[in-house]
């Protein structure tokens, strides 16, 4: 049965007997573990084109949505986390593996005459990869993504003469990145660079069979052996090795998700994927008109000659002895990018913002004034929520839905005295009693009720206890007559807006003791608060969206 | 191929059976995520609350009213409030049945006539669909039309005298 459907298909495809003569691939008898990086190259793009189609079946391309369906892919789906992981670090371990591949070739004089082809088509695939990490950067929208890519069109900018075409090209006119930039980015991440990428592999791997596995002087003598099962054995457990590194750094090391991309963020420092930090330290050493040299000419200089390396190394030796220039070279270029990389990571500060910061679902408080976030708390306090239930009914009506139809006299009447009907003078002999909210209270909450909306129902139906306490501070302490929150309160002091990411949490809690030791100038008085009362004003206020 | 008989069959045997472990401990690696990926639920989409619609104390008994309320959806990503409206028919004064407002012929919005003259001049009352022409006793069921099966009803309950109901459809049965 097996050898019919066999024969069958030999007779109508001439398959079976192609996977043979695949397999059959006669390679060098010195051929071993040090060829498998060409395969692991070929299995890691797979494993990007994989996780990659994974992703964008829950994935909204446009900056609008994207941010928010990669905090759903992290954080509601099961294995979500663990796709993107696989992809994200598959996309660094995919570089390590490239770079080890072209080591490897360059060592083993595998560039040489005849086969110089495949050395360029290799240097191309290697742009390719470079490409995939720069334009897949912007997908997730967050901060680091948008951040980073304003510096990488910005460079693209600097090209002499082209530079504005370039950036017109990269959809990032006029210095701004927007939809645009987005849908090329991600036009080229998805359609583009596949396709040519899969091209630039066939072409390469029919290049690797016409010339053959390279052989080492002392191939000469000895009979040479098939490319099945022994190399594919190799090649097979080198993927494995591949595959458990990333999945163990997609399980233990946190990519997380930054806060969505926010153009008007001055406190948020840019980097790029480490790859291309070496590029990143070498703006630092080129300044003003010089820039150029580092952001364009020696990095395309240096491409440039990457290409030309079989053309300007043009000697027949193979071994390693006989080529210390050669050698001396490379090892000198991977010093000088380990330097720059390494000062770059040293003098980058690290960024205020939390990484997982972004997988935080949407916080409705955020755009609440001062004065309704404590009016939550006010309606805690007088326990309101006995009768009041937001969301359903109880004894009282749902506030949620309930027409604002009473008015504030109604309201302070029934806040005074909550279970009197309202009008009715207390029966004599009861005893009024005691009012649980000041006036300033019972005026908040009035503004609270008749002027909710969507974010102020969805906050008050779920309050953030320590927040809330933190506003009723903030309110008790008049802090609204000098400060801004959200457009309330005064203009003698600075907006309090953004502050948690301007400011360390420790900053913020010192300041309030004594603010003179944290800004010299400063005309706030210092505030006392104990422990818990410092901590939740504390929370509250860096807690204050941008 | 060539060396075979050089290579021990013992060795290529070996080589083999290990292709086949380690290509199929990575198809595990890969395939185990992806398939919790893409089979299991979403992890807090499951049923959302019911929506309070109605008073029952305000609704006129056996008198079909059309309600218009606001639900939240979840669509992936997104929670979005949208407009919903549903056919409410208090049958006692603790049970009110609220039905999907689409015919479940073709989908058209049916409505409610109270005084409905038939072929032989009978006046009665009835949901009429105005697409196909199909109508509907105020339980739901079908008089006359192309109708395949009875008005559908959202999943709803009673509780403390309001009418709560889901988005869900309890197909008539």
């Amino acid at each position: 049965m097996l050898n019919s459907v066999r024969d069958w298909l030999e007779d109508r495809t001439g398959l079976p007997s192609a996977i043979e003569h695949f397999l059959g691939e006669e390679i060098p008898a010195s051929a071993g573990w040090h060829q498998v990086f060409g395969s692991v190259a070929l299995f890691a793009f797979l494993i990007q084109a994989a996780t990659g189609f994974l992703l964008a079946l829950n994935y909204g391309a446009t900056p609008s949505e994207a941010h928010s369906s990669v905090r759903y892919i992290m954080t509601e789906l099961t294995g979500g986390a663990m796709i993107r992981g696989l992809h994200h670090w598959g996309a660094s371990a995919m570089i390590v593996v490239v770079v080890l591949h072209m080591l490897q070739v360059f060592v083993w004089g595998a560039y040489k005459k005849p086969r110089e082809a495949t050395w360029i088509v290799g240097c191309l695939l290697l742009t390719m990869v470079l490409a995939f990490g720069l334009t897949g950067y912007l997908l997730p929208w967050d901060n680091k993504a948008y951040w980073g890519t304003m510096v990488t069109t910005q460079i693209a900018g600097l090209a002499p003469g082209l530079g504005p075409y370039v950036k017109r090209l990269l959809g990032a006119e006029g210095d701004a990145i927007g939809n645009i930039t987005f849908a090329r980015f991600y036009a080229a991440h998805v359609m583009l660079l596949p396709a040519i990428t899969l091209i630039l592999t066939a072409v390469h791997m029919i290049l690797v069979r016409k010339h053959g596995v390279t052989p080492t002087p002392a191939d000469a003598n000895r009979p040479k052996k098939a490319f099945y099962p022994e190399q594919i054995f190799k090649d097979t457990v080198a993927a494995f090795a591949y595959v458990m590194i990333i999945a163990l750094a997609a399980n233990f090391a946190q990519i997380g998700l930054g806060t969505m991309a926010d153009p008007t963020d001055t406190a948020y420092v840019p980097r790029p994927e480490w790859y291309f930090l070496f590029l990143f330290q070498m703006l630092k050493i080129f300044e003003g008109p010089l820039e150029i040299v580092g952001a364009v000419v020696l990095p395309n200089l240096a491409i440039v000659a990457l290409f030309l390396v079989p053309f300007m190394d043009r000697g027949r030796a193979i071994a390693v002895r006989n080529r210390t220039t050669a050698i001396a070279v490379v090892v000198f270029a991977a010093l000088g990018w380990a330097g720059l990389t390494q000062r770059a990571i040293a003098t980058t500060p690290d960024n205020i913002e939390d990484i997982n910061a972004g997988l935080q679902p949407p916080q409705p408080w955020k755009s609440l004034t001062p004065e309704q976030m404590a009016a939550i708390g006010y309606f805690q306090k007088a326990e309101c929520g006995a009768c009041h239930q937001l969301g359903r009914s109880s004894k009282g009506p749902d506030l949620a839905k309930a027409v604002p139809e009473k008015t504030p006299e109604w309201l302070v009447a029934h806040f005074t005295i909550p279970t009197a009907p309202v009008g009715d003078a207390p029966v004599d002999g009861t005893a009024v009693p005691e009012p649980k909210l000041t006036p300033q209270q019972m005026q908040g909450l009035v503004k609270l009720v008749t002027k909710r909306d969507d974010n102020a129902v969805a906050a008050w139906a779920d309050p953030p206890k320590k927040e809330v306490a933190g506003a009723m501070l903030y309110q008790s302490r008049n802090c609204g007559f000098c400060h801004l929150v959200n457009g309330a309160g005064g203009k003698n002091a600075p907006s309090l807006n953004g502050v948690g990411s301007r400011r360390t949490r420790e900053w913020v809690e010192g300041h309030f003791g004594d603010p003179r030791k944290f800004s010299p100038n400063s005309q706030m008085p210092p505030y006392k608060f104990n422990p818990e009362e410092l901590d939740q004003i504390t929370s509250y206020v860096v807690g204050i969206p941008k | 191929m060539i060396e075979t008989s050089s290579t021990p069959t013992s060795r290529r045997t070996f080589h083999r059976t290990m292709i086949q472990l380690f290509g199929g401990l990575i198809s595990a690696v890969i395939a185990a995520p992806a398939a919790a990926y893409l089979l299991l639920k979403p992890k807090s989409s499951s049923g959302e609350d019911l929506v309070e619609i109605a008073n029952l104390a305000e609704l006129p008994a056996g008198k079909p009213q059309e309600v218009v309320y606001y639900r939240t959806r979840v669509d992936g990503w997104k929670r979005s409030r949208e407009k919903a409206t549903a056919w409410v028919v208090k049958t006692t004064e603790q049970q009110a049945v609220a039905f999907h407002p689409s015919c479940p012929h073709l989908g058209c919005a049916y409505h409610w006539e109270a005084e409905k003259a038939d072929a032989q001049g009978q006046v009665s009352e009835a949901f009429v669909c105005p697409c196909h022409a199909s109508s509907f006793t105020k339980d739901g069921s079908v008089i006359g039309g192309p109708a395949p099966r009875p008005l559908d009803r959202y999943v709803s309950k009673v509780e403390g005298g309001k009418l709560l109901v889901g988005s869900d459809i309890q197909k008539a049965g």
